[in-house]
């Protein structure tokens, strides 16, 4: 048993952090250290110069325009981008259409998609959330009804992220409704958002940004040679995109990345007449989160080195452990953040607020993103499988309850 | 970063967990509890016997040459068990204090023996008034025909009663809290100036209040420099207890978990609700990033950074000493009335975790250690 990084494991960690170091745009980077999400054009700028370098599709096999990385190699990629603090590779993109298509794919569908994809020449969303179909996903009820060589879909999905940016969706639809199990009549259709009979509604979220939509189907032509696998088999599907790939999960790099942001202001902001980096609750609560993320550090090693020995191939379920400590480090270190911010940190950033700020600066650059990324972050839990279902998960195959 | 066990280490959880599968169920271990000495020497000749007692002790000296994560893992089994044998205060605390403090002949007159299960030790550091604070030794050594003399107190020195020796820590020089002045002594057990009070912890096992006045003794290592060997025997008993904790975690789950599928109430087992099966899910959780820290306290051991060795230690103690609260007080929370009782085992696990959370310096103690590094 070791817990230190082997010499290629460091040399790796080294040669990513240079990469990331020399080739990210400095207002990118900027943006992101004062807590900004990345704007479309940075995500998509980011990718590509990824993978440029071949790193972007970054859990594929080389055969598909991947690095063919293990999985320590993965987390620290990804710790290392998170950290730098780098956009985020585009998930839906990468993480879940890339792989599904490289297991269920036709060889035809990985041609057209993959290389998109991994480029981000081609923008996807995902299709999966209903308004009555949330934990519960397999009650879906989006109807796709074959008509010669096209499926005509009817319905309506929700908490669509980035469908606004998207010019894919990979979408889980109702394709017999007959079905004995709910499960067994669903089906994964790819759809092009420029299809006639769809439609995108923006959902303004707490954090006041447009991330999150509607998406409408009406009577939407999509071409059967989009189904992937089979008819009615597309439940496996998801549940192999939802268990994919597991090793992001925790965003470790992005919790890091903020405390040392917290700290950073914390030596600029005062309490009771000294810094707030001297105050002793400040401390202590640095202190613990530290802790916390250190235990998460090692179990995200247990679990991720333990991946490439699964014999398997199917995702340990102490991931779901990585899901919740994972989501509650990035909500305690958005809280961190704002409450270092204090007054300071409430200000809305509206319309209103941005035309005061001309030379000189209203308010302290650090401010804007402090509230907004906590409230944004409110949804770690609930995304991905909220942290109530990963519980479930443990209980049903670790604990046997 | 490698996650495996080795053959050898399998062997060895394996022959131990046998041998306390047969010797140390719960009935076993409550007849030692309360009749002297309070726990087995039968079974510490056997422990002797498998090479338990050698286990870190190098080759050369008659033990086994293992490491910090063999300590971890045979702590992890005793843990499982509760064992009541000195194995922490002897095997851990001492041998380490002979290790790091002696000379080739003092490793020679002790190590050995102590492998062969000839020799009890125990580590008399923290008094009275010193609580957590290592620093704090009002102890005095004073020199006398050619050997030294102590006069002073220690206070809840594991396995004090039991020890044929014992390490003492004695100011040589400085005053309270300084660093420097701390030495390390060896006094007999039966030494005429010790008096010993031995008494049981809350969990059961032994521990005793000791009182020097003129008791004989024999410097050990640097005089006036000990500090940094206390700091080491301090960490290395963090990190074996902190392995212990893992063990005793993972008995309090196995049997809430098996409490839950039986216990009926309603009709249906009580498993069968969310609310319980959720906070089992958060006892894994919290289980899981405790053994994830007892990993970090057995591999920083041979960290050669001080700070950076202290740093992962109370890293450690905090995280295994939170999971270790968390996980014991759902454990009798979800068994209800029966968690309580002596009876019942869950409750000697909880105390257990309870007396280990209060060594070394407790959760609080540590989380303040590092809010003072952080930068």
């Amino acid at each position: 048993m070791d817990l230190r990084y082997t010499e290629e494991e460091l040399a790796f960690r080294e040669e990513v952090r240079a990469f990331i170091r020399d080739n990210l745009p400095r207002e990118i980077r900027e943006r992101m250290r004062l807590g900004y999400p990345p704007r479309k054009q940075d995500t998509i700028t980011w990718q590509r110069i990824l993978n440029a370098r071949g790193w972007a599709a970054y859990s594929w096999p080389k055969e598909w325009g991947g690095p063919g990385w293990n999985s320590v190699q993965k987390m620290i990629f990804l710790e290392e981008n998170l950290s730098a603090p780098a956009p985020e590779i585009l998930s839906f993109n990468v993480t879940m259409l890339g792989p599904v298509l490289i297991q269920f794919g036709t060889e035809a569908q990985k041609r057209r998609f993959l290389p998109a994809a991994a480029n981000l020449d081609e923008w996807w969303c995902q299709g999966f959330s209903e308004p009555g179909a949330g934990s519960d996903l397999a009650s879906l009820k989006t109807r796709a009804v074959k008509e010669g060589d096209h499926y005509i879909v009817n319905g309506q999905k929700i908490w669509t992220s980035t469908a606004h940016n998207a010019d894919w969706c990979f979408c889980l639809v109702r394709t017999n409704p007959q079905a004995a199990k709910k499960q067994e009549g669903i089906s994964f259709l790819l759809i092009d958002m420029k299809t006639p009979g769809v439609e995108v509604r923006p959902i303004i979220s707490i954090d006041g940004s447009h991330h999150l939509n509607e998406v409408f189907f009406t009577d939407v032509k999509v071409p059967v040679e989009n189904l992937v696998g089979e008819e009615n088999r597309g439940w496996s599907v998801a549940k192999f995109l939802l268990g994919n790939e597991r090793t992001g999960i925790a965003r470790l790099g992005k919790s890091k990345e903020r405390v040392r942001f917290a700290k950073e202001v914390a030596r600029e902001v005062r309490m009771n007449g000294k810094p707030l980096i001297e105050d002793r609750g400040f401390r202590t609560r640095v202190a613990q989160l530290e802790v916390d993320m250190k235990a998460l550090e090692i179990t995200q090693m247990r679990v991720v080195s333990a991946y490439d020995k699964a014999k398997d191939g199917r995702p340990d379920p102490l991931s779901s452990v990585l899901k919740i400590k994972g989501t509650e480090l990035l909500q305690g270190t958005s809280e961190l953040v704002m409450d270092v911010g204090g007054p300071q940190a409430m200000p809305a950033w509206t319309q209103e607020l941005a035309a005061l700020t001309n030379e000189p600066a209203l308010l302290p650059e650090w401010s804007p993103q402090m509230a907004p990324a906590y409230l944004m972050l409110r949804a770690a839990s609930i995304y991905g499988g909220t942290n109530e279902i990963q519980k479930n998960i443990l209980n049903k195959a670790v604990l046997g309850l | 970063m490698d996650f495996d066990l080795t053959d050898d280490q399998r062997l060895l959880g394996e022959s131990v967990a046998r041998l306390l599968a047969d010797e140390y169920a719960f009935d076993q271990r409550k007849k030692l509890l309360g009749v002297a000495p309070g726990w087995s020497e039968a079974l510490w000749a056997r422990y002797a016997e498998l090479g338990l007692l050698g286990l870190p002790i190098p080759e050369e000296y008659g033990g086994f040459g293992g490491g910090a994560v063999d300590v971890m893992l045979l702590q992890q089994a005793f843990g499982r068990h509760l064992v009541l044998e000195p194995f922490l205060a002897t095997v851990v605390l001492g041998a380490t204090a002979i290790r790091e403090a002696g000379d080739k002949a003092l490793q020679e007159e002790f190590l050995p023996a102590i492998a062969a299960g000839e020799c009890k030790l125990a580590f008399a550091h923290y008094e009275r008034q010193s609580r957590y604070d290592i620093t704090d030794v009002l102890t005095t050594a004073t020199p006398r025909n050619g050997g030294w003399v102590l006069e002073g107190g220690k206070s809840v020195v594991l396995h004090g009663d039991c020890a044929d020796k014992l390490v003492v820590s004695a100011r040589t020089g400085g005053s309270r809290e300084e660093a420097e002045g701390i030495s390390l002594f060896l006094v007999e057990g039966e030494a005429e100036g010790l008096l010993r009070r031995g008494y049981a912890l809350r969990d059961g096992t032994r521990a005793a209040e000791l009182s020097l006045s003129g008791a004989a003794a024999r410097l050990i290592g640097p005089k006036d420099q000990a500090l940094p060997i206390v700091e080491r025997v301090v960490q290395a008993g963090i990190a074996a207890m902190a392995g212990e904790v893992i063990g005793a975690m993972e008995a309090m789950q196995a049997m809430t978990l098996d409490y839950l599928k039986t216990r009926q109430q309603f009709g249906r087992p009580i498993g069968d609700n969310q609310a319980l099966q959720h906070r089992a899910a958060e006892m894994l959780v919290a289980m899981e990033q405790g053994r994830s820290m007892a990993m970090l306290a057995a591999m920083s051991l041979s960290e050669a950074d001080p700070a950076e060795r202290a740093r992962s230690i109370s890293m450690a103690k905090v995280g295994v000493g939170q999971a270790g609260r968390f996980v014991s007080q759902n454990a009798v929370q979800l068994h209800g009335g029966i968690g309580m009782t002596d009876e019942y085992a869950v409750g000697h696990y909880f105390r257990r975790v309870m007396v280990i959370e209060h060594m070394f310096g407790d959760t609080a103690w540590h989380l303040d250690r590092l809010a003072d590094q952080v930068q």
